[in-house]
């Protein structure tokens, strides 16, 4: 007898050959997929990666520091997942592969550290963002760029610095958001805010917006501020029973409160929590808590689209491009509600090309593969300034400070914002007048 | 295996990340569209007409085999490492260098994928037809170095009839530029359509001049629904002979309805033997319409129980969505599947179809059958799982049965696909050891060394035991 080579995950959960053996290669997904038509290489398509995986399946490819490189490039857009026309996923593929690889092979210190340690635990998630935000506050960044120190750095420390939003708060939003705003006028429903990590840390403004925005709707909207990381970026790097405690905690939380509605403005915490079900399918403690608690779960946009939002009095005059969170656009299938929130709020809604293609932020990958996430960026820049539009919203904190990099590469003028915050300002403008 | 040395030597043309041996990039370029796959010693990927030239020098004095590819969507395992040597990746060639708006001419680099050519040309009022279903993850190269073709050749031609001039890289790596922008032109062999269709084995496409004509401004879809699969390919002989050349009449039989009716619940009828989707266009919508409309009618004529003439875009989408969906649908029904595409003499279809349906029954393996019937140009697709040894056999004899009856009913082995290496093994049955003849002596002269493409096209050339498989 042959002896059958084994699975490079031989062992352990991970990618296997029903997930992929029906792919016919037509190449299809290679169109639409950010990293090929930045690299042009076949390795970084999404065909690519599902015979890669295969092979490693066939056990004729080893997990060698190429292989996962190639699982780790996937910007996780989904974009492939979409147009298969067979019902393959190789974006869930590339994450069910890094799974895989966290079991079977050690992996470096400091991720652990990161998802087991600080991610859950979104305060010192907060505390550790602080010398930033003093280097911000202090005016330290003023005088860094008026000497140019940091055209010293290398570019990829440039482009990480120019990530950072020009005001970074310094004490977290989920220290400076009451736990609960009542309801303007008429109250229509009972909500509650899930304030995600990046965007408490990074996106205060849109933070706070999204709170105003719920309560101008007539929602009573109480904001724990004990939420733990919705658990993406674990489920990102293959920590899969770390994001299982997390969804565990949060729904424990949130279930709780009774509310009428999960809400976030975060696009991948909103497709992370919708996900729950999946995740815990096979915890019978679980399992039917988890799908009670996704069936609250809404984008901010997607809740006031089902309510009907409350026109504004007031508008903002600018004209303003919308790019579609992959998250958002195909990870829950919200596209026009996002649109119909910057038409309440009275801009000039300015359609760019490709607003569904990826931007190239993928939450990491500027640090990780740092030429592939500027590469994309660039592609999608060409489209931003294609418009001429002042603004560009777009509902989430990756994506944002992606642009607001694309931006400053550019040296264009427009400002990268959520549209909670463009309505929001809608609300207040009708105050004033 | 390629030396180290000779790595360097390609770095040093294409630059040092431009040439790839990693395990997991050699597997990346071991495959097409096809179940086939072997592994590549190297790729290299140059994005100059010069840089091809180059590394072409050094594979001809190192004797290493060459292998062109573009998005490797190919249908023949024509793009196929099958004695290793080198991938030749022409997908950084991918500008667009003109667009000849007072003669409809665009010049492009070969790797420039025809979607991108054909929106870019649509946007300055021209189009440029050929329309293979992989015209999103295919190259303008390698639609001309295999003659693609698609739904729409029925009205419009084949690539080969857009392809006006050529730049070519050679054996020895000289560069040669074939026709150009004269509509007429005698002047000597007609080299561009010597290289069209011949799969890279007898140069390097790596710029085209191609044709492109006014685009139509209107198109309208009807679904014609019949019980008798004979009439509906009479039907077909009746449009065209009524002085009506739409742009696509598509076939699909009834395991092909079924299975997308099992697939994707379009509300199909699953006791009929065929469904026509017939498309009409032109430069303005009254004309348009009233083609459609006679169209229908003569379907109604000719036994069709129901036709549907879609009103607007969207249910035009949705007509064209079942046909989309033929593929995906039939790979859901088996892991492998070997997509054919013999091309009769349309009154042939009938004939074809039946025998067809026979070999399906006598080796006891699903066959579905679809096509562009306009043209006489079938799918017949076999639904197969490659790791099971009596699968593949019975794979083999069906496709081998299935070209006999192509070439007894005046047909050919190949309408748009190529004979690439899958079909190989069967070309002599088809044009007879004269064209092949003559064929192996334009290969050997064009490519005396033979390291273009070994192994496709023309017979012999690889050394014993590197076949793809043993039909």
């Amino acid at each position: 007898m042959e002896d059958t080579p084994k699975s490079a995950w031989d062992g352990f959960e991970g990618p296997t050959q029903e997930d992929v053996n029906y792919c016919i290669r037509c190449g299809l997904c290679l169109s639409v997929c950010p990293t090929y038509k930045d690299s042009l290489r076949e390795t970084e398509s999404p065909r690519g990666r599902v015979v890669l995986v295969a092979k490693a399946i066939e056990g004729e490819l080893d997990l060698t520091k190429n292989f996962k490189d190639h699982m780790y490039r996937c910007l996780d857009c989904l974009a492939c997942n979409d147009i298969c026309p067979v019902g393959i996923t190789p974006a869930d593929l590339c994450l069910e592969a890094r799974y895989a690889i966290h079991q079977a092979t050690p992996i470096p210190r400091l991720k652990p550290i990161l998802f087991r340690g600080i991610f859950p635990r979104t305060g010192l998630l907060e505390a550790l963002t602080k010398p930033v935000a003093l280097y911000d506050r202090t005016g330290l960044r003023k005088v860094v760029n008026a000497v140019q120190a940091t055209s010293i750095l290398p570019s990829q420390l440039r482009d990480m610095e120019r990530m950072l939003p020009h005001k970074l708060p310094l004490r977290g939003t989920r220290h400076q958001l009451p736990d609960v705003v009542v309801a303007k006028g008429e109250r229509r429903a009972h909500v509650a805010y899930f304030l995600g990590c990046v965007q408490g840390v990074m996106m205060a403004e849109g933070c706070k917006a999204t709170v105003e925005v719920l309560a101008e709707n007539g929602c009573d909207v109480v904001t724990p501020s004990s939420v733990k990381c919705c658990g993406m970026p674990m489920v990102g790097y293959g920590f899969k029973d770390e994001a299982r405690n997390v969804a565990r905690y949060n729904i424990d939380l949130l279930l709780e409160l009774n509310v009428d509605a999960i809400v976030t403005d975060c696009a991948t915490c909103g497709s992370a929590l919708k996900e729950y079900p999946h995740w815990l399918a096979d915890d019978p403690d679980y399992a039917e808590r988890a799908k009670q608690f996704a069936a609250k779960v809404r984008d901010i946009s997607e809740f006031l689209a089902e309510i009907g939002i409350r026109p504004p009095e007031g508008k903002v005059d600018a004209r303003v491009t919308y790019h579609d969170p992959c998250h958002l656009c195909r990870a829950q299938g919200v596209r026009e509600q996002p649109r119909e929130m910057l038409r309440a709020a009275g801009v000039e809604l300015v359609e760019m090309e490709g607003a569904d293609t990826c931007c190239g932020s993928a939450g990491t990958q500027l640090i990780t593969h740092y030429h592939t996430s500027v590469g994309v960026l660039e592609s999608k820049m060409d489209n931003v300034a294609g418009t001429e539009a002042e603004m560009i919203a777009s509902g989430c904190p990756g994506c944002q400070m992606q642009l607001s990099l694309g931006v400053k590469r550019r040296g264009l003028e427009a400002q990268v914002v959520h549209p909670s915050q463009l309505l929001a300002q809608a609300y207040r403008n009708s105050e004033r007048d | 295996m390629i030396e180290q040395s000779i790595l360097k030597e390609l770095q040093s043309i294409v630059g040092k990340k431009q040439v790839l041996t990693e395990p997991e990039d050699l597997v990346a370029y071991s495959y097409d569209g096809t179940f086939a796959e072997r592994r590549p010693d190297a790729i290299v990927r140059p994005d100059s007409t010069e840089q091809v030239s180059e590394v072409i020098k050094v594979a001809f004095r190192q004797e290493i085999p060459v292998i062109p590819r573009g998005m490797a969507s190919g249908l023949a395992a024509a793009s196929i490492p099958l004695v290793g040597g080198m991938v030749l990746d022409t997908c950084r060639l991918n500008r667009i260098l003109e667009i000849d708006e007072v003669n409809f001419i665009a010049t492009a680099q070969a790797g420039v994928i025809t979607q991108t050519l054909a929106d870019t040309v649509a946007k300055k009022g021209l189009f440029y037809p050929p329309d293979p279903s992989s015209i999103k993850q295919s190259t303008l190269g390698g639609n001309a170095a295999c003659n693609a073709g698609g739904p729409r050749c029925l009205k419009y031609g084949v690539t080969s009839d857009y392809v006006m001039g050529m730049t070519v890289v050679l054996a020895d790596g000289r560069v040669l530029k074939t026709g150009g922008k004269a509509i007429k032109n005698v002047t000597g062999y007609n080299l561009t359509q010597l290289f069209v269709g011949s799969e890279g084995t007898l140069g390097v496409i790596t710029e085209l001049i191609l044709k492109l004509v006014p685009l139509p401004k209107a198109a309208r879809t009807a679904k014609a629904i019949f019980p008798e699969l004979t009439d509906a390919s009479l039907c077909v002989n009746n449009i065209l002979s009524a002085g009506i050349t739409p742009a696509t009449i598509e076939l699909m039989d009834e395991t092909t309805i079924a299975t997308i009716e099992e697939a994707m619940h379009l509300g199909l009828p699953l006791d009929v033997e065929a469904i026509l989707i017939i498309e009409a266009d032109g430069m303005d919508e009254g004309s348009v319409l009233k083609e459609i409309e006679e169209i229908a009618g003569i379907c109604r004529a000719t036994g069709a129980s129901d036709v549907e003439v879609a009103r607007t875009e969207a249910e035009r989408a949705v007509l064209w969505s079942a046909r989309r969906s033929i593929s995906p649908s039939l790979a859901r029904r088996a892991p492998n599947k070997l997509g054919e595409d013999i091309s009769v003499p349309r009154s042939a279809i009938p004939d074809a179809v039946a025998a067809i349906k026979e070999i399906s029954r006598k080796h006891d393996i699903p066959i579905a059958i679809f096509g562009h019937a306009g043209d006489g140009n079938l799918h017949p697709n076999i639904l197969f799982d490659k790791s099971d040894p009596v699968q593949l056999d019975k794979m083999k004899k069906a496709a081998s049965d299935i070209f006999d009856v192509s070439v007894r009913l005046g047909g050919t082995l190949s309408g748009e696909h190529g004979v690439g290496s899958l079909k190989l093994a069967f070309l002599e049955k088809d044009i007879g050891p004269i064209s092949i003849d003559v064929m192996s002596g334009i290969k050997a002269t064009l490519d005396p060394k033979g390291i273009l493409n070994p192994g496709k096209v023309v017979p012999g050339g690889l050394p014993a035991g590197n076949e793809l498989f043993s039909w």
